[in-house]
């Protein structure tokens, strides 16, 4: 294993890791609002496949999506400061912990709405197909979203139009709090694939070499032009589905052994030392992480909140094109 | 200047519109082979080819997230629902995604998408093929809301729909698409927010938009005869609303009635009357009264339908009573 590989990836997981835990302790202190959805434990998929892509491919999901943003390249800053509802926030403080955009980096949301996002997915894919760019869109949800109608449209669609695009179930195994053997009647939810006549796949989502290795071919599928893919990455949370998840579907032991057994962060770790790094080169960059994540927390303590200015502005976009 | 049809103006400003600019697709169901439910898309495979002229299935959440996914990265999609009714299912897509992603995004991503297509009434098609949508859509920050009542509204608005930066909701009456009417032959832009006086009058102010607005004007001409002057406004938006142009008039003529084929309860209509009130209620001479299609789901049987929507007599007895002749 190329340490080299692994160590930025390490490094990537543990700023999602550790932004999240400080956001959940900025959540008890009331300096955040509203929903937060945390994804810790799940943090070697949004890296993994970042990984495997490239910055002009495109990438959406569901509202679990402050890890997306940072492994797109969106600053922790720009994350912190949207989590608080201040301007300087990567949505301006209008959009919060469930609504992160970063269009720079190709990073469409950010959506609340299960299986709301699948077809606009399909509809970014849609695009780079209609004006023969290469790109290919990733597009994220839960397996709880693997039930509803948006989804079955959207994949649908995009099964029918051959649109280059990945279509990525992370399974956390719970939905909100309703385990799958009570939610869905497929055991294998890729089984769906075939009434859109699209590939599938499905892997293990703790090793984050692993996540990139793995999706690399569905990824150069879309982008030759062998249309899309459903891919499940079987994953668990360990912490609730937001913060006011009293965690009554799952025992204590089942979460405590998966944080020992299925933990990315420690894995990759782990790995890295196996491999020769030394303990030293680790701490430090644990020690960077800790700067930028103690940098963002104070960024975000002292921005201002957006103006009302702002908000109005954002209603409707200005109308540029009528005369052009 | 030349008469043509509603229908065929709505496809005289697409086909200008996607030859003006690339980037403008339209999608949606029997748009292409078939032609177009209503014919308004005829014509339109053969000059642009399946590329850009697209056959959808039925699957209005699906295309309608693929419109709105494809318009913040880049192109300019019109989305023709087979009649408004079916949008409906789509509505998750037109109100959490195309109207709230501009905002979410902080104003990052702008979604230049125009949903089309029939709009209310299409008589005997029963309660749910019969809505009257504008209610729904209105309420919603983040669109526009067009209903043309004429050919060259349907043209000129269409136009200024598909060039917009923003979510647009395109009402088209579906009794109105045989309408025959002027429409310049050189290009014309109608603007959003602007309404259009359509009859000059001194004796009380009428509002109407779609369908209704043939029963006014028809009502209009009638008392006219008798002594009645009626100002006709059409508002052709309903979102962003020109209540200027209402509140002068109903300060020239100190009496107003708005007439709708959406269902009294809320909407524009009774959002017209409380701007009227609150801007003009010194120069009010009699209470704002509504002309509206009656509070009960479309029935089928036709007695009942002619009754159901708003009747030419209703909309008489509105202005006369504001009037003060009954």
């Amino acid at each position: 294993m190329a340490t080299d590989e692994l160590l930025p990836l390490y490094r990537q997981m543990l700023l999602i890791r550790r932004v999240e835990e400080e956001a959940a302790r900025a959540y008890v202190q009331g300096k955040i609002g509203g929903f937060l959805h945390l994804y810790i434990g799940q943090e070697a998929i949004a890296v993994g496949t970042e990984a495997a892509i490239q910055k002009r491919d495109a990438v959406i999901t569901t509202y679990r999506d402050h890890g997306f943003a940072l492994a797109r390249g969106m600053s922790a800053r720009a994350v912190m400061a949207e989590l608080f509802g201040r301007d300087t926030g990567c949505s301006r403080g209008l959009g919060g912990s469930m609504h992160m955009f970063d269009r720079e980096n190709r990073f469409y949301g950010g959506h609340g709405i299960v299986g709301g996002h699948v077809a606009v997915g399909a509809g970014i894919a849609f695009r780079a197909k209609y004006l023969q760019q290469d790109d290919v869109t990733l597009c994220f949800f839960g397996e709880g979203a693997t039930n509803i109608g948006g989804f079955h449209e959207g994949l649908s669609l995009a099964g029918l139009w051959k649109l280059p695009a990945v279509f990525v179930c992370e399974n956390n195994l719970y939905s909100m709090g309703t385990p799958l053997v009570r939610s869905m009647p497929a055991k294998d939810l890729t089984d769906k694939a075939a009434g859109y006549s699209m590939a599938r796949d499905r892997f293990d989502g703790h090793d984050v070499l692993h996540v990139r290795d793995r999706i690399r071919e569905a990824v150069e599928r879309a982008r030759s032009g062998g249309g899309p893919t459903l891919v499940e990455i079987l994953t668990y949370r360990f912490r609730g589905h937001s913060m006011s998840d009293p965690g009554k579907y799952r025992t204590s032991e089942e979460v405590e052994e998966k944080k020992r057994q299925h933990d990315p962060v420690r894995i990759a770790r782990q790995g890295l030392l196996d491999a020769g790094t030394p303990e030293a080169e680790l701490a430090a960059v644990d020690a960077g992480v800790e700067d930028e994540v103690r940098d963002a927390v104070r960024f975000a303590d002292e921005s201002p909140p957006p103006t009302l200015e702002t908000m109005y502005d954002c209603v409707l976009a200005p109308e540029g094109g009528l005369d052009a | 200047m030349r008469e043509v049809r509603y229908r065929d103006a709505l496809r005289e400003a697409m086909a200008e519109e996607m030859r003006r600019d690339p980037t403008v697709v339209l999608m949606g169901e029997e748009v292409g082979h078939y032609q177009g439910a209503y014919k308004v898309t005829q014509g339109l495979l053969e000059e642009f080819g399946d590329q850009r002229v697209i056959d959808t299935p039925i699957a209005e959440a699906g295309f309608s997230g693929i419109a709105v996914g494809a318009a913040m990265t880049g192109l300019r999609p019109i989305v023709e629902f087979m009649t408004w009714n079916f949008s409906l299912v789509a509505f998750d897509q037109i109100v959490n995604n195309a109207a709230k992603m501009y905002q979410m995004s902080g104003g990052q991503l702008p979604v230049p998408v125009v949903f089309r297509g029939p709009n209310a009434s299409a008589r005997q098609v029963g309660s749910q093929h019969s809505h009257a949508v504008e209610p729904f859509y209105t309420n919603v920050p983040g669109l526009y809301v067009v209903y043309p009542s004429t050919p060259r509204d349907a043209k000129g608005l269409l136009k200024t729909a598909i060039r917009s930066d923003n979510p647009v909701v395109f009402l088209e009456g579906e009794t109105l698409y045989n309408a025959k009417g002027e429409v310049p032959e050189e290009e014309e832009l109608i603007p959003f927010g602007v309404a259009r006086v359509a009859r000059e009058g001194t004796d009380v102010t009428v509002v109407t938009w779609g369908r209704p607005y043939v029963t006014v004007m028809k009502v209009a001409e009638e008392l006219a005869e008798r002594g009645v002057s009626c100002e006709v406004i059409d508002p052709r938006t309903l979102r962003p609303l020109d209540h200027e142009t209402i509140v002068e008039s109903v300060k020239k003529t100190n009496r107003c009635v708005v007439v709708h084929e959406h269902w009294p309860y809320g909407g524009p209509g009774a959002e017209i009357v409380d701007r009227v009130q609150r801007d003009a209620f010194d120069y009010l001479d009699a209470p704002i009264l509504r002309a509206t299609n009656l509070d009960v789901p479309m029935p089928y049987a036709i007695e009942l339908e002619n009754e159901v929507i708003v009747t030419e007599a209703r909309v008489r007895e509105a202005i006369e009573r504001v009037c003060y002749l009954d």
